[in-house]
C-alpha cells in the first residue's frame, strides 16, 4: 500500500513535469502578451488540476494492470511454441497462416485499447460539439477503433511477411487521397486529426511491445528492423475508417429521405 | 453551505458518477480482450488479480476526473486563449504561441525520448554512427529537438491555414508526397522509425489543446466553420516528423 503510494507520487510528479512546459507556455503567453483577466480562473484552475491528477491515476493504473499483462500476453502469443511451429526445421521464415492468433489479439487490443484513448475522447466530445451533434461521440471513436484495429492487424502480417513498410503507406497515401475526393467535405479535417490522436497513452506501449515481440520471434526477422510501423498502420488506417464512416452516414441519410418517396412509388 | 453550494456541489457528484459509468463502458473492451486471449486462448490464471483490480480501479476514477477536467479546463483554456489572440489581432504573437505549444509540448515528450532512444541504437546497430554512448545520446538528443521543431513548425502552418482559409487537403496531400519522397532518399533503417514518430508526438494534453484552439480561432474569425477548418492541427503534426526524421536519417 505505502509503495503503491510512493509509486503514485513518484507518476505524480513525472505529469507535472510532462505539463509544466504548457502551464509556462500559457500562462507567459496569457499574462505579458494577450494581458487580459481570464474568466472563470478558478474554475479552469481546479479543471486543469482535474486533468494532472485524472491522468496520473490513469497512467498508474495502467502500469500497474494493464502494461504487465498485456506485455507478457503479447510476448507468449507470438512464441513459436505457443502457435506450434517447428523454429528447428528451417530457418525460413513460416508460413503466415501459423499467426492467426496473433492477428486476432492485434485486430482485438487495438479496438479496445482505442476505445479508452483519452484524446481521442477529447476530439470526439469537440467534435460532437462544433457539428451539433451530427458527428456523435461514441460513432466516431468507434469508427477510429475499427480503424485501429485493421490496421495493427494488418501491421502484424506485414511483420511476419517480411514485406517492405513503405509499400502498405504508400498505398494507404493513395486510398485516403481517393476517398478525400469523394467523402464530405466536412469531414475531411476531422478525419485526418483522428489519425493522429489514436496513438497515445494505451494503444502505444502494448502496440510496440506486440511489434517487438512478433519481430523478435519469427525466424528471419530483426527487431531493430522490422518490429517498427505498427503505430504508423495505427495512425493511418483510421483516416479512411472515419471518412468511410462519414460516406456510409451520409449514404444512410440520403436513403431514408428518399424512402417515402420510393415507397409511393411502388 | 447554503442552499446554492449544495446545489453545486449535487450537480457535480452526479456529473462524475454518470462520467463514472462512462468510463467503466469505456474500459470493458479492454477487459473483456485480455480476459478472453488469457483464459481461454492461452489458458492460464490471470497473476496478481488484486494489483489489477485495484490498477483497473484507478483507471477508472482517473479517466473520469480526466474528462471532467477537459470540459471544464483544458477546452476553455484553449478557447478563451484562441478568442484572445483573435481580439489582439497580432499574428506574429498568434504564430509565436502556435510554434512555443508544439515545440514546448514535445521536447518533453515521455513517447518522443522512447521512440529517439530506439532510433540511436538503430542507426549505431547500422553503422550510421559511431556505437558509443556519446554518439548515440547526441544522435537521440539532435532527433528529439528536430521532431520537437517540426511539430512547432505544423502548428504554426496549421494556423496560417485557418486564418487564410486554405482547404486541409491540400498541404495534407503535399505532406503526403514529402513522406513518399523522403521514403526514396533515406537510408532503409531510419523509415519505421520515421513512420512510427508522427503517431507518438501529439500527447493526451496537447491534443485537447491544440484542438480547442483551432476550433475556437475558426469560430472567431469570420467565414471560417469550426468542423471543416478548425480540426486539422493534429494531422500536420503527425505528419511533419515523418518527413524530419527521416531528413535528419539522410543529413548523417
Amino acid at each position: 500500500m505505502i509503495a503503491g503510494l510512493l509509486h503514485f507520487f513518484d507518476v505524480l510528479v513525472a505529469t507535472v513535469r510532462d505539463v509544466l512546459p504548457i502551464v509556462v507556455i500559457i500562462f507567459g503567453f496569457q499574462l505579458f502578451v494577450l494581458r487580459r483577466r481570464i474568466p472563470n480562473l478558478p474554475q479552469l484552475l481546479v479543471g486543469f488540476l482535474f486533468v494532472i491528477i485524472g491522468l496520473a491515476l490513469f497512467l498508474q493504473g495502467l502500469e500497474q494492470a494493464l502494461f504487465p499483462i498485456g506485455k507478457l500476453m503479447a510476448e507468449q502469443l507470438t512464441a513459436s511454441a505457443f502457435l506450434g511451429i517447428d523454429t528447428a526445421a528451417d530457418h525460413q521464415a513460416p508460413d503466415w497462416r501459423y499467426y492467426s492468433w496473433v492477428y486476432l489479439f492485434a485486430a482485438a487490443i487495438g479496438f479496445a485499447t482505442t476505445i479508452a484513448e483519452p484524446s481521442l475522447i477529447a476530439v470526439a466530445i469537440m467534435a460532437n460539439q462544433v457539428s451539433g451533434g451530427t458527428v456523435g461521440i461514441r460513432g466516431l471513436r468507434v469508427a477510429v477503433a475499427i480503424g485501429v484495429s485493421v490496421g495493427i492487424a494488418l501491421g502484424t502480417y506485414r511483420i511476419v511477411s517480411g514485406t517492405p513498410l513503405h509499400y502498405y503507406i504508400i498505398a494507404g497515401y493513395l486510398v485516403v487521397m481517393l476517398q478525400t475526393m469523394v467523402a464530405p467535405k466536412s469531414i475531411v479535417a476531422l478525419a485526418y486529426d483522428s489519425g493522429g490522436v489514436t496513438t497515445s497513452t494505451v494503444t502505444v506501449p502494448l502496440v510496440a511491445a506486440l511489434g517487438l515481440g512478433l519481430a523478435s520471434n519469427v525466424p528471419g526477422r530483426s527487431p531493430l528492423l522490422d518490429g517498427f510501423g505498427l503505430i504508423a498502420f495505427a495512425s493511418l488506417f483510421p483516416i479512411m475508417s472515419v471518412m468511410a464512416y462519414a460516406q456510409l452516414s451520409e449514404w444512410y441519410g440520403k436513403r431514408i429521405r428518399r424512402q417515402p418517396s420510393g415507397s409511393r412509388e411502388e | 453551505m447554503n442552499f446554492a453550494e449544495v446545489a453545486v456541489v449535487k450537480k457535480l457528484l452526479l456529473h462524475l458518477g454518470s462520467s463514472l459509468v462512462d468510463s467503466i463502458k469505456d474500459l470493458m473492451p479492454i477487459i473483456v480482450v485480455v480476459a478472453f486471449f488469457q483464459l481461454a486462448v492461452l489458458r492460464q490464471p490471470i497473476p496478481n488479480l488484486a494489483d489489477i483490480l485495484v490498477g483497473t480501479a484507478l483507471v477508472v476514477l482517473g479517466l473520469t476526473l480526466f474528462v471532467y477536467g477537459l470540459k471544464t479546463g483544458l477546452f476553455p483554456i484553449g478557447e478563451t486563449m484562441a478568442y484572445g489572440f483573435a481580439r489582439k489581432g497580432s499574428l506574429p504573437w498568434l504564430l509565436a504561441f502556435a510554434f512555443a505549444l508544439g515545440f514546448g509540448t514535445t521536447v518533453a515528450e515521455p513517447a518522443l525520448i522512447a521512440v529517439v532512444d530506439e532510433a540511436a541504437r538503430v542507426a549505431a546497430a547500422g553503422s550510421m554512427i559511431e556505437n558509443t554512448q556519446v554518439a548515440i545520446a547526441d544522435y537521440a538528443n539532435g532527433l528529439r529537438l528536430t521532431v520537437a521543431l517540426s511539430v512547432g513548425l505544423a502548428i504554426m502552418l496549421g494556423v496560417v491555414r485557418i486564418i487564410k482559409g486554405w482547404p486541409v487537403h491540400y498541404l495534407i496531400m503535399g505532406g503526403y508526397a514529402g513522406v513518399v519522397v523522403m521514403t526514396g532518399f533515406a537510408p532503409p533503417e531510419i523509415i519505421g522509425i520515421a513512420y512510427d514518430s508522427g503517431g507518438v508526438t501529439t500527447s493526451t494534453i496537447t491534443v485537447p489543446l491544440v484542438t480547442a484552439l483551432g476550433v475556437g480561432l475558426s469560430s472567431s474569425i469570420h467565414g471560417r466553420n469550426p468542423l471543416t477548418d478548425g480540426f486539422g492541427l493534429v494531422a500536420f503534426a503527425s505528419l511533419t516528423p515523418m518527413i524530419f526524421v527521416m531528413g535528419y536519417g539522410m543529413l548523417l
